[in-house]
């Protein structure tokens, strides 16, 4: 049986199958679960993808954290888990207090869909696992929200535990430390504002999103084999 | 009271020997929005039978919520294009906002999930601050309705020119896919039958004809202040998306429609007229946004984010379930008969007779006065709403268009451009014009790629989408340009029809339909109505000789400024079918030590070119020839090519001519050329003239020879311009200019217009 990722779906998500046809062109099995559900029906990792949960029209993930499906997201980040929060699911994880910091309007103040350089910084997450460390990948931006920020305290701490997945090598929206994406304590949750999703074909300008979403169901593989 | 409504004394006439009676207040008010210009298309529906409306691959043709055509693999596009020209003028973000919902929703009514929106924009020139706050406000709106429901925007064009400046252009083409057998036609045949109200509420926000309503006088005070541009709510108009497409796909809904301009009054008659059956609607029943909103209010208001579903009964409980499961209100506001009448109650709960309870009474309103035994307060046959009048209109040629036609722009610049005259500055300055310059601002704020099917997304040719699933992509293009159709509406209407075709066809495609978007001044000036027959006359020639289908089309009267009407713009979007994607199509570039080959034939035409009129101020003249054979030809060749990757990069030549589309094929890769014009025309007139008909492939050196022998056979001429290479854009004797500085020109200009804007306050 292949690995299944649960994709988390709130009404106002718009990147959800976009999410599952890139995992299963990887040979994973996604399925779509809805917010209203207190259970992920046994999935190995966890996607909370783009979008605009609950139309953001509060802060971005304000809202989408109190959704019951969350408090199931919760408890399988908390078992060790691979949950992997992708743009809008980054500032969902971000409310939901799995990752520290915020995501903050860009610094010129507009919407930025295009794409970009990133450095892999960290191999340690369940992210980025299966790319080299150093590694420059292109891959599509999509947000008005992208701009990380947190207390200098917990930068500090990022980089000392080595938790700051990916960097933009030109910033775009501002982020504190070139910041593109995250892990926490023990790297099986990530989030990161590019989408790997839009770099899974080369026909749609980049495929280097791959090794990242064949990282993550490598890691729900592992899971599932314990 | 009718003439204020909008109505003429014959069309009171008509009302009233069609009722046999004196129209109730309500009734007047319903005939006077469907009546209007923009529902009935009264004054050019005599002209629109002209188009060509048939193909084998039709679907559905012009009339429906959009046109539809067959694919194949199972596969069928919707697709339609709309203007939202005025309330973008009145709040340009909630006016190009609301321009986007609107689409969206007529696709996805026809059972189709809408996939790609393309924003085609005019504006007035960037110097003028109203100008660029109106930019500003529609990039704004497109984006940030597009981007939060969740239909990417793959391509537009935005033009500016002077007469477009206090009537700015927001023409909005969507596209949908659907697998064919779910095609649904928004009918309601059968009576028993029940009309579901889904989506936002019913405010006063938008209500059709709002200031001739507000100076009848039906409700004396407040109405001056509500706004007459609606506001527009992705989030809501995202869940219906999902809610109106999971209704059709599990068979709960038989139809599902829009309800847009005269809201449900149009929505609930059209349907039922489209059905051959009858409706009974209460609008006691309707959920408002505030207290005292009365009948005419409630049955002509454009509050956005609505849909009309018509469910039978037996599958109502399911349709409910569905509708909060995406937390959208669903009201049972009416039911269809077999009565052919179109009949509204006001609080005549047995009359509808179906299970449900009353809306809740919004804040401070009362609930409504329930009864059994109401009178209609309007009875009418539900056709009469949708056959509205139809008038021919006066028609004249302008007084001065043979002045206009007689002042050739290039008989006044040839004195100052003669042989061994240098043109580098020329191509600065028309790099630097904002119709020409880098839209990267502009396409940065759209999400383009969402669904992954962008292959080509904004700043191509042509848009192209892959159809995941099959070995096929679809290639989409917008074209339009008014200045052409001032000079001569018939050869403009041509030429639009070709820049799309010819740009679909860069693409590898092969055009399958046309939607258009008719944008004219004042239809009561007999100058409009022959510009805008002539440009119908154009159009349609033009889809003739290239076998294309009108499926679709808008039209949009009245945009003046400053009290002149502005240049006729059709603007056409064309969609095209490429039956085996292989990769990434080429693009508009230029390859190091590859040759240019223009294909098509340059002639001394500058007439309502962006040099002379733009660049140089001179406006007069006629636009390029249209030849039809000559375009069919050069398609089918260009097509070929790029369809068997027999050319590494490919560029359509249009605005600016040669010199810039060249320009643009070498900012595309990075590497300049070396040319050599043609000799057969002076050499300026040869790098901007606007001839229409041409392409620029660029081709390896070994296969150039078969190539350009192929062209011979095809009858298209091809010339062997030169090489790329080097980091300058040379065209031997009178371009000499850096890439780095050209490029930086043609980057800059519209940040650097936007950029002028803070410091000049």
């Amino acid at each position: 049986m292949s690995t299944r990722v649960a994709v988390i779906v709130f009404p106002g998500t718009n990147c959800e199958l976009d999410v599952q046809h890139a995992l299963e062109q990887l040979g994973g099995t996604a399925e779509l679960v809805f917010h209203t559900e207190t259970s992920l029906g046994g999935a190995d990792a966890v996607v909370v993808p783009g979008g605009f949960a609950h139309g953001d029209y509060l802060r971005t993930g304000a809202l989408a954290r109190f959704s019951p499906v969350m408090a199931a997201v919760g408890e399988h980040a908390a078992a060790g888990g691979p949950v992997v929060g992708i743009c809008n699911g980054f500032q969902v994880l971000t409310e939901a207090g799995l990752l520290p910091g915020a995501l903050q309007k860009n610094a010129g103040l507009k919407f930025l869909c295009e794409t970009v350089e990133c450095r892999v910084d960290s191999t340690h997450s369940v992210l980025t696992s299966g790319a080299a460390l150093g590694a420059v990948l292109r891959l599509p931006i999509n947000h008005f929200e992208g701009n990380y920020i947190c207390d200098a305290a917990t930068l500090d701490q990022l980089r000392a535990d080595d938790r700051i997945v990916l960097r933009y090598v030109d910033n775009p929206n501002g982020a504190l430390d070139d910041i593109a994406g995250i892990r926490n304590e023990h790297g099986n949750v990530v989030g990161l504002m590019p989408h790997p999703e839009r770099a899974s074909d080369t026909v749609l300008g980049s495929a280097d999103g791959v090794v990242l979403l064949q990282s993550l169901l490598d890691a729900a593989t592992a899971r599932s084999a314990v | 009271m009718h003439r204020q409504l909008g109505l003429t004394d014959d069309e009171l006439g008509d009302i009233q020997e069609l009722l046999g009676r004196e129209p109730t207040e309500l009734e007047l008010a319903m005939y006077a929005v469907m009546w209007s210009e923009h529902c009935s298309y009264k004054s050019s529906s005599v002209h629109l039978r002209r188009f060509p409306t048939e193909a084998p691959w039709v679907l559905v043709g012009p009339g429906e919520g959009a046109g539809v055509i067959d694919v194949g693999d199972g596969l069928a596009v919707a697709i339609r294009i709309e203007s939202h020209n005025h309330p973008s003028a009145v709040e340009p973000y909630q006016g190009a906002a609301t321009g986007v919902g609107g689409i969206i929703r007529d696709i996805f009514s026809m059972g189709a999930r809408p996939i790609a929106l393309m924003d085609p924009l005019r504006f007035g020139s960037l110097d003028d601050a109203r100008t660029r706050y109106l930019f500003e406000g529609v990039i704004s709106g497109i984006s940030g309705y597009g981007n939060a429901v969740g239909v990417p925007t793959v391509g537009g064009e935005v033009v500016f020119d002077d007469c477009y400046r206090e009537n700015p252009l927001v023409n909005v083409l969507c596209l949908g896919l659907l697998p064919k057998e779910r095609l649904v036609l928004a009918r309601a045949e059968g009576a028993g039958k029940l009309a579901v109200l889904l989506g936002s509420s019913t405010g006063r926000d938008g209500i059709g004809g709002a200031s001739v309503l507000a100076s009848a006088g039906f409700e004396e005070g407040s109405e001056a202040k509500r706004p007459s541009v609606q506001v527009g709510d992705p989030f809501e108009e995202k869940r219906l998306i999902e809610a109106c497409l999971a209704m059709l796909d599990a068979g709960l809904a038989t139809g599902v429609q829009d309800l847009g301009a005269a809201g449900l009054s149009c929505a609930a008659s059209e349907t039922a007229a489209a059905g051959g059956a009858g409706m009974d609607v209460d609008v006691a029943r309707v959920a408002r946004r505030e207290p005292g909103m009365n009948p005419v209010e409630l049955l002509t208001s454009e509050s956005q984010e609505r849909m009309l579903a018509i469910v039978e009964p037996k599958h109502l409980d399911e349709v409910l379930a569905l509708c909060e499961r995406w937390e959208i209100r669903a009201t049972v506001v009416g039911r269809v008969t077999d009565t052919g009448r179109f009949r509204v109650f006001d609080g005549l709960f047995d009359a509808v007779g179906v299970p449900g309870t009353n809306p809740p009474a919004p804040r401070g309103d009362e609930p409504p006065d329930v009864s059994s035994d109401r009178q209609p307060i309007a009875d009418l046959p539900c056709e009469s709403l949708g056959n509205g009048p139809s008038y021919t209109r006066p028609i004249s040629a302008p007084a001065d268009q043979a002045t206009l036609n007689a002042a050739d722009p290039w008989e006044a610049l040839a004195e100052n451009f003669g042989p061994g005259t240098d043109c580098s500055d020329e191509l600065l300055a028309l790099l630097a014009t904002p119709t020409i310059a880098d839209k990267s601002w502009v396409w940065r704020q759209y999400d383009h790629q969402l669904f992954l099917n962008t292959v080509v997304g904004p700043g191509g040719d042509a848009a192209v989408l892959r159809l995941k699933g099959t070995s096929k992509a679809l290639a989409l293009a917008t074209d339009g340009k008014g200045r052409f159709c001032r000079l001569d509406p018939r050869t403009g209407g041509r030429l639009v029809v070709l820049e799309a075709a010819r740009n679909v066809a860069c693409a590898g495609a092969e055009p399958r339909a046309l939607v258009n978007c008719l944008n004219f001044g004042n239809p009561e000036h007999p100058q409009v109505m022959w510009q805008f027959q002539q440009v119908v006359e154009g159009i349609s020639e033009a889809c003739e000789a290239l076998g294309i289908p009108v499926v679709g089309g808008n039209v949009s009267f009245y945009n003046e400024s400053r009290g002149a009407d502005i240049d006729p713009t059709p603007v056409v979007g064309v969609v095209g079918l490429i039956e085996k994607l292989d990769g990434v199509p080429p693009i508009p570039r230029t390859i190091d030590r590859e040759h240019l080959i223009v294909l098509g034939t340059t002639r001394a035409e500058l007439g309502g070119s962006e040099w002379a009129a733009v660049v140089h101020g001179l406006d007069g003249g006629v636009p390029p020839a249209a030849d039809l054979d000559d375009a069919r030809r050069l398609h089918a060749f260009v097509s070929e090519l790029v369809a068997g990757r027999s050319v590494g990069g490919v560029h359509d030549c249009a605005d600016g001519g040669l010199a810039v589309a060249l320009a643009e094929m070498a900012f595309g890769s990075g590497i300049g050329f070396t040319v050599a014009p043609e000799t057969e025309v002076a050499a300026a007139a040869w790098c901007f003239s606007e001839s229409a008909n041409r392409v620029v492939v660029s081709v390896d050196a070994r296969p150039l020879p078969h190539i350009l022998r192929r062209a011979e056979e095809a009858g298209v001429h091809a010339v062997d311009l030169g090489t790329a290479g080097g980091d300058r854009l040379v065209v031997d004797g009178v371009i000499d200019v850096g890439l780095a500085e050209a490029e930086r020109v043609w980057r800059d200009a519209i940040p650097n217009a936007l950029g002028a804007a803070a410091t000049a306050g």
